[in-house]
This record gives structure tokens, sequence and C-alpha cells, in this order.
């Protein structure tokens, strides 16, 4: 009788591993294929040095703002999902919670400027990165993309894509809102 | 409609074999054709992160332009190919690479296989033994004596395979 109760056990097997595979692939199923881990968190922010939008002869740069915790948005006037994020963004420089800096990306000036002026602008600088090579510095894949930077100008946060108000309060509220980490700001 | 078809395989066969990034590459001018042979390596090695599936070599984005241009512009101010995987690798992670790095992530990628096929090759051997020993140790064979005359004599019959009266386990049985 036991050596009957072994055979069926053995036969089981291959279900039990149909099982699991279909558990894993189904797991995989439900994943982002396009989401690329992000190699800036925990980085020095990227350093540049470009004109600003509305004032060519103004330049910002991250350093400036080195002190503050403050939120780097990659945008483009020719970025569909742009245009999602776009109220969202204007909602959190209203809160006055946190200076919003817009990296302009391969934008010609006319219709950025136009596109702010239809729209609303919620940034403190738009430093217009016409050639992209800030958004090479910073990875950027494709716009919208947004980031937090911490009073160190340590880079804590990213984020690909449109932002959503879910998004902000749950993941990025929080880092907004949280005090600078006293360890890393008294060196 | 067998040409149509031969015609259409044909087809198919041309479109599989033609070099996919010819078509959408700009050209670019180097003086060391050493330098323009690590060029063309590093861009097929370098996945482009718009379109995932294609490499800078075969895509057309407008990134894939940009980092094509940077690879050029590091490799003819002297780089190292490595610095240059470093520079994207710093930028966009390990999956600019075609070929992942071995690191604790992607161990399993990589011996995975290996150990699949140790696992295998394991478990069929114990399997084999198992049923050799299960053979040596059935009685059945030695209940059925009709069945072993017939083997007797089959094997009697067969010159190839009765070669002589060796003693063995099973021949004395049979002699018996």
């Amino acid at each position: 009788m036991r050596s009957a109760s072994k055979m069926k056990l053995k036969y089981l097997i291959p279900l039990i591993g149909f099982l699991a595979m279909a558990v894993l692939l189904g797991i995989g199923l439900t994943l982002d294929p396009k989401a690329v881990p992000s190699t800036m968190i925990g980085k020095t922010a990227p350093a540049f040095d470009l004109p600003l939008l509305d004032d060519r002869k103004q330049n910002f740069a991250p350093k400036d703002l080195t002190g503050k915790r403050w939120i780097l948005n990659v945008w483009a006037s020719w970025c569909v999902s742009c245009r999602y994020e776009h109220p969202i963004l204007n909602e959190l420089a209203a809160s006055g919670a946190v200076p919003i800096v817009g990296l302009n990306y391969k934008d010609t000036d006319p219709e950025a400027i136009q596109w702010l002026a239809e729209r609303g602008n919620p940034y403190v600088a738009t430093p217009a990165d016409n050639k992209g090579s800030a958004g090479i510095e910073w990875g950027v894949i494709a716009v919208p993309e947004t980031f937090i930077i911490d009073e160190t100008g340590t880079v804590i946060y990213k984020h690909s894509g449109p932002i959503t108000r879910e998004l902000v309060a749950k993941e990025m509220w929080p880092l907004i809102t949280a005090p600078a980490n006293p360890a890393i700001q008294s060196p | 409609m067998k040409s149509i078809l031969l015609t259409c395989a044909l087809a198919l066969f041309a479109l599989a074999y033609a070099p996919q990034s010819a078509a959408v590459i700009e050209a670019v001018e180097f003086e060391n054709p050493k330098l323009e042979a690590r060029y063309r390596s590093l861009i097929d090695d370098l996945r482009c992160l718009v379109c995932q599936n294609q490499n800078l070599a075969g895509s057309d984005a407008p990134l894939a332009k940009d980092l094509r241009e940077i690879t050029a512009n590091m490799l003819k101010s002297g780089a190292s190919d490595t610095e240059i995987k470093t520079f994207m690798r710093e930028r966009y992670g390990d999956f600019v690479l075609y070929e992942p790095p071995f690191n604790a992530a992607t161990a399993f990628l990589w011996l995975g296989p290996f150990a699949l096929l140790l696992a295998v090759l394991v478990g069929l051997i114990i399997n084999i033994r198992r049923r050799q020993n299960e053979e040596l140790l059935k009685p059945t064979h030695a209940m059925n004596d009709g069945e072993r005359v017939k083997v007797r004599n089959l094997l009697h019959n067969s010159p190839e395979l009765d070669s002589g009266h060796q003693p063995g386990q099973n021949r004395q049985h049979i002699d018996n």
C-alpha cells in the first residue's frame, strides 16, 4: 500500500511543477517590462548649467539649490503624457511645500514658452536643455521623469512617466516633507 | 500555387537575413578602421533604452542617436570600451548592456541553466541505478519456468548472443 501512495505522489510532481511555473510566470505578467531600475538614487545630482527658458541671460545649476529639498521635473511641449501630470505639478507648486525645477528637454523655446503660458507655470526655474545633454547626465530615457533631490544634493527619488495624485500622496509627499537626515547634513 | 509559396518563403528568408542596422544608422567617419570596428561592436552590444528590444545600432530613436554620437566621440578622444560601457551603466544601469554582468541579481540567470542540467543528470543517474537494482531483485523471472525455457531456447538458437557457455548468474539459473 505504501508503494501505491508513493506512486500517486510521483504522478503529482509534474502537476506541482506546472503550477509553480504558472504562478511564477503569472507574477511576471503583472510586472512592467519597461520599468528600468534607476541608477541615480543615492547619487549626487549630476551637474549642469543651462540658460533659463524665459530669460536666456540667467542660468540654473543644481548646486544653486543646495541646502533645499527640491524636485526636478523633466518635460517637453511635444510630450503627451506631460499634459496629464501638469495640473498635479501646478497643485504641488501651489502648496508651496517644495520648489520645482522644470528641465525643458529637447524642446524649442517658443513652443515651450507657449505651453507654459497656456497651462500655467509651476516651475521656479526652467533650464532649457535643447540638445538633451543634461538629460543624458541624469539618465533620462523618456519624458516625463521626476526626481526629488535632498538638502545635500543627493537624488533620493525618481519616477519615470507622468506623476499621479496617488503617487504624490503615497510616495513623494513623505519624502518632500521628511526632515533632513541630520547624519548626512552635518558632516 | 507552389511557386507562390516558394517566393514567399524566399522573401521571408531575405528579410530574416537582411542587415537590420543598415537602414537607420547615420554614417560616422573614423580615420582608424580599428576604431570603427570597436564602434560597431559597441553599438551592437548597447541597448537602446527607448525601444528596448533594439540595440543602439538598430534604433532610430533620438536618444539612441545621441548615445551613438557620445560613443563615437568618446572613442575618438581615446576612451576604452570599458570606460564607455561604465559611462552608460552609470546613467542607465546594467540594463543598457545586452550581456548582463554577473552579480547577485543575475547569478540565477547565469548559473540557473547549469544548476538545472546538473540536477537533471543527478536525477537521471539515481533513477537508472535504482531501476537496475530493482531489476536485479525482481523475483518474477525465477518463478516463471516456462519463460525461462523460452529465453534459453532463443539464446541458444541465436549465434550472436550465444557466445559459448560463460558461467554467469542468470545462466546458472537457466541451467538448473
